[in-house]
């Protein structure tokens, strides 16, 4: 705890000192690494809710992928992102249903299982990929009255896309269920001992299956994020690692939706510190080195978390019934 | 007066096995009924199928008169009936109100309501006398007060019928009596109790009624009154059992095993074992009694070279035992009857022939250099199995199709076989027939006789003490005290294995 105090405090000390100094550019990079991290902490909230529950996700990197593509091209055929929204959200909750079925009802390996959708989504969007379309526009930001004003805060937090708010949002929404709520005691009894919550009448089986399928629609909704608000177009192996990342913070945020919300923003104010020094050319080191730095943070990452947290103990477990 | 639960031809099987064969039994109100059996009789999947966690494939279950559909535990919960399972279904991460209103929580709104919810089993906790902290995490607890939590839990909802599933096995003498006392207390209170059981003592101890079970059938039903704790173990077993055992006065000799210092930490690197000190005779059997997680599972495997010695040695014959080399160790002449049989003890897709030479395959006779000589092989299977009362088909079964007490008996065979200077025996008759035990416990004995030292460490205090030349009694990690077995009182071990009296 109180490392994560020291960190929080060094952090606002540096803010605060590079707000001083430049308070436009720090302004803009706190900002961009808040647009960075937020599609990661979302991702990483599906590998939260299935492994709260008991299910190992690797199939986040899949779900973001085939999400994001059904996303782009519904809203590009229409010519609807609302529509390509939906659409999105509807195939990740249809990937955490897949993972249900081969995880929970076949019982499937769920390492196997995850790469399977892994495998089937990077398969499925390069076969049908059609070079050449587009979308008539992204999300467009919304600026909250008032509150986007506010010196700082104003443009760091209340000048995004309706897709950031919602995330954000959400998350929130996922900590207080989690903690506060019959749900959330529930889903975090089944991932640690699912047969206590079964012999005090909680269906196992049935909680997964919703679990996992509510992750697939919030991996659905980064999905959508990423490709109908941040980016505006889609492209082969368009994920790009970030559902493998998601699962390093994850674990960084020991499986707290604000933990890995903080461990993604710290993740992404690496980044936009790092484009920043590019930009402005104050140091000069080839790209393809800072190209490497998502990949390097997350083996730091893991290192630095190895041993010192402890995963929900019924995770990856098939739940057997009568061996209760 | 119509009966609480009532099971008219209870069956269900397994693949391979009967578990339960035509069984059927009543309880009333206020009455408790012993169920009694060897483990593999069928008494727990008989009051799973009570309670909806296995599905009989015929029979009828009625609960105050309503007929119950097989499988349904919420229809069970509904009727009253509560259940104290064997292993407990607690999270270990979370507290203890958490635990007890797990499944159905007092709400406010769409959240918990945890004020609510912790009067709630503030309130539980008195009306039982029931003593315990609602913000404690369960993790941090002992077992006999998660045992508490589970019986809460169980009465919670008002229960009628309260089936307690081997509630004993983990507890203290002194927490055996306690929790018997409640039991009585809540009979008296009007709740029918189904009280299962493989110890003679408690069944004559609070039992109103006894159902006996052998091999998933029912061998028969008595009161306490008209039997005695051989009669059950006749009826048990099905035929004449020895309960003490038999064995002459130990010749002792010299000092064989010395365990200087040792310390050790538990899986969680807390320390388990905190300077643990003993000299153990050839000729002679050395009991450790003592509540399970007081460490005695962490100086097996730290004598035996399978958790690293922070301090400390472990002496064979004045000679030191290297730390974390657990084939080192036997070959200086430590054999180890290890606690977990399946994880430690045997390959459990080898053939019995292979698991009797687990730790002796590349020695002569077994092996000439690189070959592997099968003629020794299956001789040495063959003559163990017929000594040793193993029950198999065949020496090229895998171990993993025996029974648990025949699983075991490849495990004793092997290790007594070796004429080892040292036996560590670490409860090697858990969860093994009253017939194996037997034999078992005249096996240990004929090791002792033949000049081993042998070390038992065993959470049955009637085994210890049925056994023992001497005991030493280990709680929080060190020995407490060292009581000669002949005049060791009962009552007193008890207390020390609590920590409570020197």
């Amino acid at each position: 705890m109180r490392s994560r105090w020291l960190m929080f405090a060094i952090t606002f000390i540096a803010i605060l000192y590079f707000y001083m100094r430049d308070s436009l550019v720090t302004t803009s990079v706190i900002g961009t690494a808040i647009t960075f991290g937020l599609p990661l902490a979302m991702a990483a909230m599906v590998g939260i809710m299935c492994e709260r529950t008991g299910i190992v996700n690797i199939g986040i990197e899949g779900t973001l992928l085939v999400s994001s593509f059904v996303g782009f091209f519904t809203a590009s055929a229409s010519g609807n992102l609302i529509l390509g929204l939906i659409s999105a959200v509807a195939m990740g909750a249809i990937s955490g249903l897949l993972l249900s079925l081969l995880a929970v009802t076949w019982k499937m390996d769920q390492i196997i299982a995850g790469t399977i959708i892994n495998i089937l989504a990077t398969g499925l969007t390069s076969f049908f990929y059609k070079q050449g379309h587009t979308i008539p526009s992204t999300f467009p930001e919304v600026d909250i009255p008032g509150l986007s004003s506010i010196p700082f805060f104003g443009p760091v937090l209340f000048m995004h896309g309706p897709l950031t708010y919602a995330g954000i949002i959400l998350i929130f929404v996922l900590w207080v269920a989690l903690y506060k709520t019959p749900w959330g005691l529930r889903s975090r009894a089944v991932g640690e001992h699912p047969s206590s919550a079964d012999t005090a009448g909680v269906s196992v089986i049935k909680l997964r299956y919703l679990n996992v399928a509510i992750a697939g629609a919030f991996g659905g909704l980064a999905g959508a994020y990423l490709t109908l608000e941040l980016v505006g177009s889609w492209d082969r192996g368009f994920s790009a690692g970030k559902g493998f990342t998601a699962l390093a913070l994850m674990i960084f945020g020991r499986w707290n939706p604000i933990g890995a919300l903080g461990a993604a923003i710290f993740f992404g104010t690496a980044q936009a510190v790092t484009n920043q020094l590019m930009i402005t050319q104050v140091v000069t080191i080839p790209q393809q080195f800072t190209n490497m730095l998502p990949y390097v943070l997350t083996i730091l990452i893991l290192a630095i978390s190895a041993g010192k947290v402890r995963a929900p103990a019924a995770e990856g477990q098939p739940y057997e019934k009568e061996q209760a | 007066m119509s009966a609480l639960l009532e099971l008219t031809n209870i069956t269900k099987t397994y693949p391979g096995v009967i578990a339960n064969e035509n069984i059927s039994l009543s309880v009333t109100k206020g009455e408790i009924v012993a169920l009694l059996g060897e483990n593999g009789a069928g008494k727990s999947t008989l009051v799973k199928a009570v309670f909806g966690l296995v599905r009989p494939d015929s029979g009828e279950i009625r609960i105050k008169g309503d007929l119950i559909s097989a499988g349904d535990t919420a229809a069970a919960i509904e009727h009253g009936v509560g259940m104290v399972h064997q292993h407990f279904q607690l999270v270990p991460v979370m507290s203890v109100t958490e635990n007890i209103i797990l499944g159905d929580e007092p709400r406010k709104g769409i959240f918990i309501d945890k004020k609510k919810a912790r009067e709630e089993v503030v309130a539980l906790s008195k009306r039982y006398g029931l003593e315990v902290d609602p913000d404690a995490i369960v993790e941090d607890l002992p077992v006999g007060m998660q045992q508490r939590i589970e019986i809460l839990k169980a009465l919670r909802k008002d229960v009628d019928l309260l089936i307690l599933d081997e509630p004993t096995a983990v507890l203290t003498p002194q927490e055996i009596e306690e929790l018997l006392g409640v039991i009585k207390n809540l009979a008296s209170a009007g709740v029918g109790v189904l009280f299962i059981t493989h110890k003679l003592r408690e069944v004559m101890a609070v039992a109103d009624r006894v159902v006996v079970l052998r091999n998933g059938k029912t061998a028969g039903a008595t009161t306490p009154k008209e039997t005695n704790e051989e009669g059950l173990a006749q009826l048990m077993v099905g035929r004449n059992v020895v309960l003490q055992v038999d064995k002459s006065d130990a010749v002792k000799q010299g000092i064989v095993l010395s365990i200087r210092d040792l310390q050790a930490n538990d899986d969680r690197k807390h320390t388990a074992v905190d300077g643990f000190s003993l000299d153990v005779h050839a000729g002679e059997i050395m009991g450790i009694a003592g509540v399970e997680g007081n460490g005695q599972r962490e100086l097996v495997e730290a004598i035996c070279g399978m958790r690293p010695r922070l301090m400390g040695s472990v002496l064979v014959d004045g000679l030191e035992t290297p730390d974390m080399q657990p084939h080192k160790v036997h070959r200086m002449g430590i054999s180890h009857i290890p606690e977990d049989r399946e994880k430690h003890g045997l390959v459990a897709s080898y053939s019995i022939e292979d698991n009797l030479v687990l730790n002796q395959f590349d020695q002569p006779p077994f092996a000439n250099g690189w070959i592997r000589n099968s003629n020794a092989l299956e001789q040495n299977a063959n003559t163990l199995v017929e000594e040793f009362d193993i029950r198999t088909p065949s020496i090229k079964t895998t171990a993993g199709a025996l029974s648990g007490g025949n699983k075991q008996k490849v495990v004793v065979a092997r290790e007594l076989s070796q004429n080892t200077k040292v036996v560590v025996a670490a409860q090697p008759t858990r969860g093994v027939d009253v017939g194996s035990i037997e034999f078992i416990h005249k096996q240990l004995v004929s090791a002792r006789d033949h000049g081993a030292a042998v070390l038992l460490v065993s959470a049955e205090l009637d085994e210890i003490l049925s056994l023992s030349d001497r005991i030493a009694v280990m709680f929080g990690g060190k020995i407490v005290a060292i009581l000669d077995g002949k005049d060791a009182d009962r009552a007193k071990i008890g207390r020390m294995m609590a920590g409570l009296a020197s």
